[in-house]
Parts: structure tokens; sequence; C-alpha cells
């Protein structure tokens, strides 16, 4: 195509665009004082902003579709990996980075320009890298769409509420308990969500967390109904006294170390002869079961796992805001841990922490662009499925080669 | 008795509206395979663009049965519009992608027309203007039922047959049924597969749009979040006659409907959305193929 031909292509569609705003961007009526308000610098935005990216759009498009071939040439010519490969085909620089990381990690709070909201803002992030692992067991390696994740959440964040209030129960306690409660409750939803594939799971899941919510809300003598409740005590150590800082700080490290070992237990799970069953089901589930991978097991263990994480994160969510009401667990919250793992990259785990940083740092820190958290959300997700859908950071799957010479199956 | 007629017409009234916002879930469905989720919104920016123009049509003095015909012309343009443009950005590069690549792509489209209309518009409540006409001859007949939800179920119906024209007999029609019988023979027949996807979200959206102006003109008032539950609620519908099924998404969303109204009237209001999503998985579980849809066979 030729450049004037796809500068009036582009023409035509800003055109369009501009057109189908038009109605809801342009006139906003006031019905109550009968005022409309005409914004037709709006429609100046929308007609420049969608000639240049229509121009975009179709550049990265064509560059996509040309994908394969380069994909053979690399074949080709294999000395041409991504920085991501190069640093896990190296070892030294690879521990290097892990210690800066972790140096980093273990020094943030101490700085002297840090304040506890930054702390605050961190830790989140953190709680948001668990969920994400969370879900990446069940979305990411067993290739369910889960989309009533936060369910389990809330699960793990009421119990804690709940046990602390009727029992006075703390947190030490509550931890595990959330963590079975939530795997329980997975454990329930798995067994009648064996049998549907793909989009029929979602929308179930989807009704699942909704139900969820709507119970939480409207069983007023059991949970409180939507006022929530308050006043729930963040954790102890050994009883100690400590400042508001002091306690921020202390639920950081605790959220430092459960999302270690929750790295750590997802790297094992991930090359076990579960997580290849996983890998296996994502892949295709007929072959899978052909294969003698008893799929239904599999489906339920991803199930029970992923929401393992969640209840943990859902108790510590409680223990560290110290309220909980119905509205933090809304179907918006499951969408965004789900477009954390697909930003990341399904299926890995160095991908999912990035995206959790970026999705839930990046807002907070451009605050003016706070508002429009959401519409970039979905943005992504629609832009990382067409164009890359691997997400940042691909997962690494595990392939053997045969060689010629030795018939012996080598790791690549 | 007649508390019970109430409850089975106000069911029936909502079960049209389900209905026309269902067709427009299992028509895709059955031509590509992929649960639309952005549909609801659809149906919720159709419902924004009538009250805007409504708004501004009332602004110019204007009354009568010719604003209704006005709005809802607007919304059905625009709705289609959104709908065409929705499947070209969002699922048209993705036609050779697994499965769960659309359908996440879906999801964020959703998310992003939700809060494009927040942004550009208000998250607050607004009044919408009752802009049905009053008929007074349905008081007199038929006492337990009020003049909107007449017209409704009489719109409902109206569309519900040309729908079914258009599809039997028109020549889009028969290429819409090819394409969801076999896309790739389809293609060998000489259909332009494209263009029949394009159809079939147009008249998806058309049919939301009327679902749109009709609901929002019954409830009285709209928000940028309307979209959501009514997807679900709809896409309920869809699953619960069949999905796939014309027929079995009317069949579907009035079963929905009366459930719900009987549900609320005589058990409880409190956990109105509750019965929807509780007879959708049961449906799932019992009876995954539907009440009218023919069980799926996987070939491998």
């Amino acid at each position: 195509m030729g450049p004037i031909r796809r500068l009036g292509h582009s023409l035509v569609i800003s055109l369009w665009f501009m057109f189908l705003t038009f109605p809801i961007m342009v006139p906003k009526v006031d019905t109550i004082e009968k005022t409309v308000q005409w914004r037709w610098d709006n429609l100046l935005y929308v007609g420049a902003g969608s000639f240049f990216l229509s121009l975009l759009w179709r550049f990265l498009l064509e560059r996509k579709e040309r994908g394969p071939f380069r994909a053979a040439e690399r074949e080709q010519k294999p000395d041409a990996p991504t920085w991501a490969d190069r640093l896990r085909g190296n070892p030294r620089a690879l521990r290097s980075v892990v210690v800066i990381l972790a140096l980093a990690v273990c020094i943030f709070p101490f700085l002297p320009f840090v304040t506890t909201y930054q702390v605050n803002i961190l830790t989140n992030a953190i709680l948001y890298i668990m969920l994400g692992l969370g879900l990446n067991i069940v979305v990411g390696l067993a290739g369910l769409l889960h989309l009533g994740y936060v369910a389990f959440y809330a699960v793990g964040a009421y119990t804690y509420a709940l046990l602390y209030y009727h029992f006075g129960v703390g947190f030490w306690t509550a931890l595990p308990l959330g963590a079975l409660l939530a795997t329980l409750f997975g454990v329930l939803l798995g067994f009648p969500i064996l049998r549907l594939r793909g989009d029929y799971l979602a929308i179930v899941t989807l009704g699942f967390g909704e139900i969820t919510r709507l119970v939480l809300e409207n069983w007023g003598e059991f949970t409180f109904g939507p006022s929530g409740i308050a006043g729930i005590p963040r954790p102890g150590l050994f009883g100690m006294e400590m400042n508001l800082h002091e306690v921020t700080i202390y639920i950081y490290f605790l959220m430092v170390g459960l999302c270690l070992a929750t790295i750590f237990v997802v790297r094992r799970l991930q090359d076990s002869r579960i997580g290849r069953a996983w890998v296996a089901l994502r892949e295709d589930e007929i072959a899978c079961e052909a294969m003698g991978v008893d799929t239904r097991m599999a489906k339920l263990t991803a199930f029970a796992l992923g929401s393992t994480w969640a209840g943990l994160a859902g108790v510590v969510f409680a223990a560290k805001t110290t309220f909980v009401n119905p509205a933090s667990f809304t179907f918006l919250e499951s969408a965004m841990i789900l477009s954390i793992v697909v930003l990341g990259g399904m299926g890995s785990i160095a991908g999912v922490a990035l995206g959790a940083l970026i999705l839930i740092l990046t807002p907070e820190y451009l605050r003016a662009f706070s508002e429009y958290r959401m519409l970039a959300f979905g943005v992504i997700m629609v832009l990382m499925m067409v164009f890359r859908p691997q997400g940042i950071v691909t997962g690494v799957r595990r392939v053997y080669t045969y060689t010629r010479k030795g018939q012996d199956g080598k790791e690549t | 008795m007649e508390y019970f007629l109430e409850l089975f017409f106000g069911g029936l009234t909502r079960g049209s509206i389900y209905a026309l916002i269902a067709l427009g879930y299992t028509m895709v469905y059955g031509i590509i395979e992929l649960i639309n989720f952005a549909h609801g919104e659809i149906y919720m920016i159709a419902s924004f663009t009538a009250l805007i123009v409504s708004s501004l049509l009332a602004l110019q003095g204007m009354t009568g049965p010719a604003v209704l015909l006005l709005t809802a012309a607007a919304a059905i343009i625009f709705a289609a519009a959104h709908g065409f443009t929705v499947e070209k950005v969002a699922y048209k590069p993705l036609r050779q992608a697994p499965r769960l690549s659309p359908l996440i792509s879906a999801i964020g489209m959703s998310i992003f027309l939700q809060n494009y209309v927040m942004l550009a518009q208000t998250s607050d409540f607004l009044p919408f203007p009752n802009l049905l006409p009053d008929l007074p001859f349905v008081a007199e007949y038929l006492p337990f039922l009020g003049a909107t939800e007449f017209f409704i179920i009489v719109t409902t119906a109206l569309v519900m047959v040309g729908l079914t024209l258009l599809i039997k007999f028109t020549r889009m029609g028969k290429a819409m049924r090819a394409t969801a019988q076999d896309r790739n023979m389809a293609m060998l027949v000489g259909v332009d597969i494209n263009r029949t996807i394009s159809n079939t979200f147009i008249i998806g959206s058309a049919l939301a749009a009327v679902g749109g102006v009709l609901i929002a003109s019954h409830i009285g008032r709209i928000n940028f979040y309307i979209g959501f539950i009514a997807g679900i609620k709809a896409f309920t519908a869809a699953v619960l006659g069949g999905i796939g099924s014309i027929p079995g998404a009317v069949l579907g969303a009035l079963v929905l409907g009366w459930t719900e109204s009987f549900a609320t009237g005589y058990v409880s209001s409190d956990y109105e959305d509750v019965f929807a999503f509780v007879l959708l998985v049961l449906i799932l579980i019992v009876r995954p193929s539907g009440l009218l849809g023919r069980p799926a066979v996987q070939k491998v």
C-alpha cells in the first residue's frame, strides 16, 4: 500500500471515529438544569488521535503478520535471543540481578526519603503479585479462564474478619484457616464445573464471583452487609508494641516473605508432574486426556491451589487495611488481577511480578491519570491480545530436541 | 391471582428485554463461537445515546412519538456502528488465535467501553425520560399490565418476527446461517465471511439498542454500569435456551424473566441477581447444551 493511500485510509478511519464517538464525547446534557454543554474540542482530539493510532495500528499489524518469516530466520540463526532469554542463559548475570533485587527490596523501607505511604503502596503491589501468581496457576498454567478469582480473595478476608469478630482469633491462626477455607471453596466450585469448556467456564466463574459478592452484601446478620467489618487488628510480632510506620514495615516484610514462598511453591509446582499436566491441559485437552492425564483431577487441583493463594492474600489484605466490605471484591478486581497475568505473560513468574508492579505502581505515582486506570486496563488487555498474546515476558516452554547423532533428549 | 398475573406479565416484560440482548450473544456465538463480553456495553451505549438525543430534542421543544422514533433511530445507528467497530478492532485480528485470546480481548473491550462512557459522561445515575407512548386502552382491557409494559412486549414480538423473516428469507440471512454451520464451506461457496460476521454484529447491536431504549424508558434511570449485569443476564438467557439457537435465546430469556419475577415476588427481593446466576450455574451443570441446543459434538 502506497503512503498516500495509507494516509487516506487513516483519514477515513479518523472520520469514522469522530462520527462514532460524537454522541458520547461531544454533548453533555444536564437533565436537571436542562442545559447542554458542547465539547467540540474533544472531537478534535478523537480525530487526531485516531488518525495517528490507526497508522500505528496498521504498521504494528503488518509487522506482526510478517512475524512467521522472522521466526523462520531466527531458527536459522539461533543467536538472536531476546534480553530475557539472554538473562536466562547466563546464570552469573541472573544471580547478580537477583542479589541486587533482593538488596533493593530489603533496604527500600529504611531509605530516608521513603514514607509510610510509599511502603504501603509497595506492599499493595506485592499483594497483587501474590494474587497474580495464584491466578497464574489457573489461567496461565492450566488455561482455565477464571473470572471470579476475587471471590476466594473475599473468602480469605472475611474468614479473618469474622473469626476475629466472633472469637477473637489472631492473624497467625487465621492465615492458614483462610487459605484452607479458600481452597475448600475452590474445590466446591471446581466440582460442578469440571465438565465445562473454556467460555462456559469463564461465565460460571464470573457468576460465582458475583454471587459471592451479592451474598456478602445482602446477608446482613452474618457479614454485616455493605457497611463491612471494621477494627480488624494488624498482625502482631510476639506481642511487641509497634507504631504505624513500624507495623507498615513489618507487614511489608511479611508480604515479601509470603510472596517468596509463593514463588518458590509455584516454581516447584510448574516442574512437577501436576504442573506439566496443567500445561498439557492448556495446550490440548483431548490430547492431554489421551496421554493418560486425569483432566478432572488436574482442573480440580488447579482451582484448589489457585484459590489457596487468594485466601492467603485475603487474610493479609484484611489485616493490612483493618477493614473489609463487599465493595473491595467486585468484578473489576478480578479483571485487574487477570490483566496483571495477561500483561506480564501467562505462565511466567517474572512476567506476573512485572505486570503487577507496572499495573499497581504506575497509577499510584501518576495520580493525574489514576481515573484513567481502568480505561488503560481495558486497552492493555485488547492490545496485548492483538499484538503480543504471550505477554511482556514469555513463559519458558520446555522443548526437547533430538539430535541425529546421539538420539539423546536434550533440553534447550 | 391478580398478584400472580402481575408477576407473570412483569416477568414477560423482563424476558422480552433479555431476549433482545440475548439474541446478539447467541447470533455472534453461533457464527464465530465467541462470547462477546462487550455486547452488554453496546446496550449501555445505546441507552446513553438515546438519553442524549432525547434530551437534545426535548430542549428543542419537540414532543410526541417523533421523539421516540428519532431517539430509537439514533440509538440503533450508533449501537450498530459500535458493534461493527468493536468487531473490527478487537476480534477480527484474532480470528486464528487460540480461544482464550478473543475472550480476554472481549473482556478488555468491555472494561474499556464502560470507563470511556464513565469518563466522557458521568458516573452518576441519570434520570431517563419515559419516551414510550401512553396507551389508554391498555388500562381498560388489561388492568394488571402497564402501558409501557404492553408496548415493550408488543415491540419485542414484532422485532422477533422481523428477525426471523430476515434470517429465514434474505440473502444475508442465508449467508449467516451458512457461516454458522461451517465457516470454511461457506467461504468455498462464495459467502463473504468478513461481511457476514460484520452483519451479525450490526444486527445484534441494533437489537440490543432497541432493548436499551425500551428498558431505560421502563426503569427510568441509567448509568455506565447497567451493561454489565444486563449482559450477564442476557448471556444466561442465551445459555439457558442453548447458545447459538435463536428461538432458544427467546425461550431462555422468557424463562429467566419469569424466574426472576416470581422469585423476587414470592421469595425475596434482596437476592434478585443471585437467582439469575444460580439458574445459570445449574443449567450449565445439568444441561450444558441448553433447552433447545443440540449437544456439541467435539471432533478431533
